[in-house]
This record gives structure tokens, C-alpha cells and sequence, in this order.
């Protein structure tokens, strides 16, 4: 049951990516290209994601559990520290090298293989050396 | 043109759903870099894999269902730049616990200033990069 619905979940998840562009190298750069011809179409990709997931968490938060599951993810990290800064500015950096970042490359790993693997192979290779190198939150 | 920010909306309320779903359902943070992590490492690996297996199989149903290029742009990047980009990737979204969908989509809906920050943080370095490529170095990236 709960794998079923991770599926079909991760199914609806990427057909978002794919529909909304975020799997678009050229959408993504230019999004990010105030300087250029600025694209602002990713902002609305945000904006619907953010506004279609707030009242589902918000009807999570009403319940004891989740519907199929025994109990809620809670993130329990609330420091905003130079792990979490450093971080998010070397993970800019690499998603403003090339236009992709972690959930269209997994969409994209079907769609051109080749590119898609050097990336997603390169991407795990990185998370493995952070995780020996660098302490991780609890 | 109307599609330019019609469909980015209707692509974003479908990834919305699914975050938003995967938590109410299953009380899982729709965050791809943590999924990734429970697939590779666990635990509980059995729902982060079949998450990934349904992510991919988007991307096989995109690639039958026609002409459309859904990774415009993709064949700019030579391998050792996707490589590179990759890795960067790799270590930050590991360092920060999370990346555009989990602090973007799933911490800003849970209005996590964590995420904020992160959120802030790498849109900053991902235009500087930009930038730096297109109108300093005169890259094609």
C-alpha cells in the first residue's frame, strides 16, 4: 500500500517537473539569468507547487497520522548555520553550472541517459563525500 | 503566449500535490535529495525506491510521449561540466539536507525559515553563476 502510493506519488511528482519546465536546462538558466533575457515562468512553478502543498500539510497537521503510515516526518534541524549556507551556496553554484538539479535529473535519467547518468553518478559521488567529510545533522 | 506561465502553474500545482500528498498520505518529506539518501543508504528504503522508481518513470512515459524536448538546453553542457555541476550538487544538497524541492517546495509550504534561508541562499549563488558564465566569461552555458 505505502509503496504503491510512494510510486504513483513520485509518478505525479515528475510528470510536475516535466510539465512545468524544471526539467529544462534553458528554462532553468534562464530563470535564473536576471541579467539576460529574463524568463520569469519558474517563478509561477514555485508559487503553484507552494500554494497546492500548504493545505495539505495544513490538513496533515489536524491528524494523529498519516493515512497510511504510523507517524509524520518531523525535520527536527532548526539552525541555520554555515553547514546549512554553505551548502546551499555550493548547491547554486552547481544547479546555475548546468540548469539541473536533484528531482529532474532522476525524471531525466530516462529521457537522455547518457548526460543524465554523468550527472546523477557525479551527484551521488558528492553526497558521499559530504557525509564522510563533513558531520551531518541528526 | 499564454503557455509561458500557464503550464509552469499547472506543473507546479502538480508537484505541490504530490509534496503535500506524500506528507499526508505517507508523512514523508517530498525532499529529493532525502529520498535519494533513504534509497541509497536507508532506512526504510523500500518507499524512498519505489518514490525514485515513480520519478523515472515520468521521465520514460515523457520520453514515449512525443516530440517535445523536455530537457531544452541539456545538450549544452559537455560531460565534464555535467559531471562537475553534478558533484557540486551532490555535496551541497547534502550539507544544507535538502534542495529545491525540499526546502523549496516542502519547507516553504511548512514556512520553515531554515528553508527560507536556503531557498535565498541558493537562488543568490545560482544567478551569480549565471552571471558570471553568460556576461562575464561569454560561456555558452
Amino acid at each position: 500500500m505505502r509503496v504503491a502510493i510512494c510510486f504513483l506519488v513520485g509518478l505525479l511528482f515528475g510528470t510536475g517537473l516535466a510539465v512545468s519546465g524544471m526539467t529544462s536546462p534553458d528554462k532553468v538558466l534562464g530563470f535564473l539569468d536576471l541579467a539576460g533575457a529574463w524568463d520569469p515562468s519558474l517563478a509561477f512553478v514555485m508559487g503553484g507547487a507552494v500554494l497546492s502543498a500548504a493545505p495539505l500539510y495544513w490538513l496533515a497537521r489536524r491528524r494523529a497520522r498519516p493515512v497510511a503510515g504510523t507517524m509524520f516526518d518531523q525535520p527536527s534541524a532548526t539552525a541555520i548555520d554555515a553547514r546549512l549556507i554553505g551548502g546551499s551556496a555550493l548547491f547554486g553554484l552547481g544547479w546555475g553550472l548546468a540548469g539541473i538539479c536533484p528531482g529532474p535529473a532522476l525524471v531525466g535519467l530516462a529521457i537522455d541517459p547518457p548526460a543524465l547518468a554523468v550527472f546523477v553518478l557525479a551527484m551521488l559521488a558528492g553526497a558521499i563525500l559530504s557525509g564522510r567529510f563533513t558531520r551531518r545533522n541528526p | 503566449m499564454l503557455d509561458v506561465f500557464y503550464l509552469p502553474l499547472i506543473g507546479g500545482v502538480l508537484i505541490g500535490l504530490a509534496a503535500g500528498g506524500l506528507y499526508l498520505l505517507a508523512g514523508e518529506i517530498a525532499g529529493v535529495t532525502g529520498i535519494v539518501r533513504r534509497a541509497v543508504t536507508g532506512p526504510s528504503r523500500s518507499w524512498a525506491l519505489a518514490f525514485v522508481a515513480g520519478m523515472m518513470a515520468a521521465g520514460a512515459v515523457a520520453a514515449l510521449a512525443g516530440s517535445h524536448d523536455w530537457l531544452a538546453g541539456i545538450a549544452r553542457s559537455s560531460l565534464p561540466l555535467l559531471a562537475l555541476a553534478g558533484l557540486l550538487v551532490g555535496i551541497g544538497t547534502d550539507m544544507a539536507n535538502g534542495c529545491t524541492s525540499g526546502h523549496g517546495v516542502c519547507g516553504l509550504s511548512r514556512l520553515s525559515r531554515r528553508s527560507l534561508v536556503a531557498v535565498a541562499t541558493f537562488m543568490a549563488t545560482g544567478v551569480v553563476t549565471v552571471f558570471v558564465v553568460r556576461h562575464v566569461l561569454g560561456g555558452a552555458a
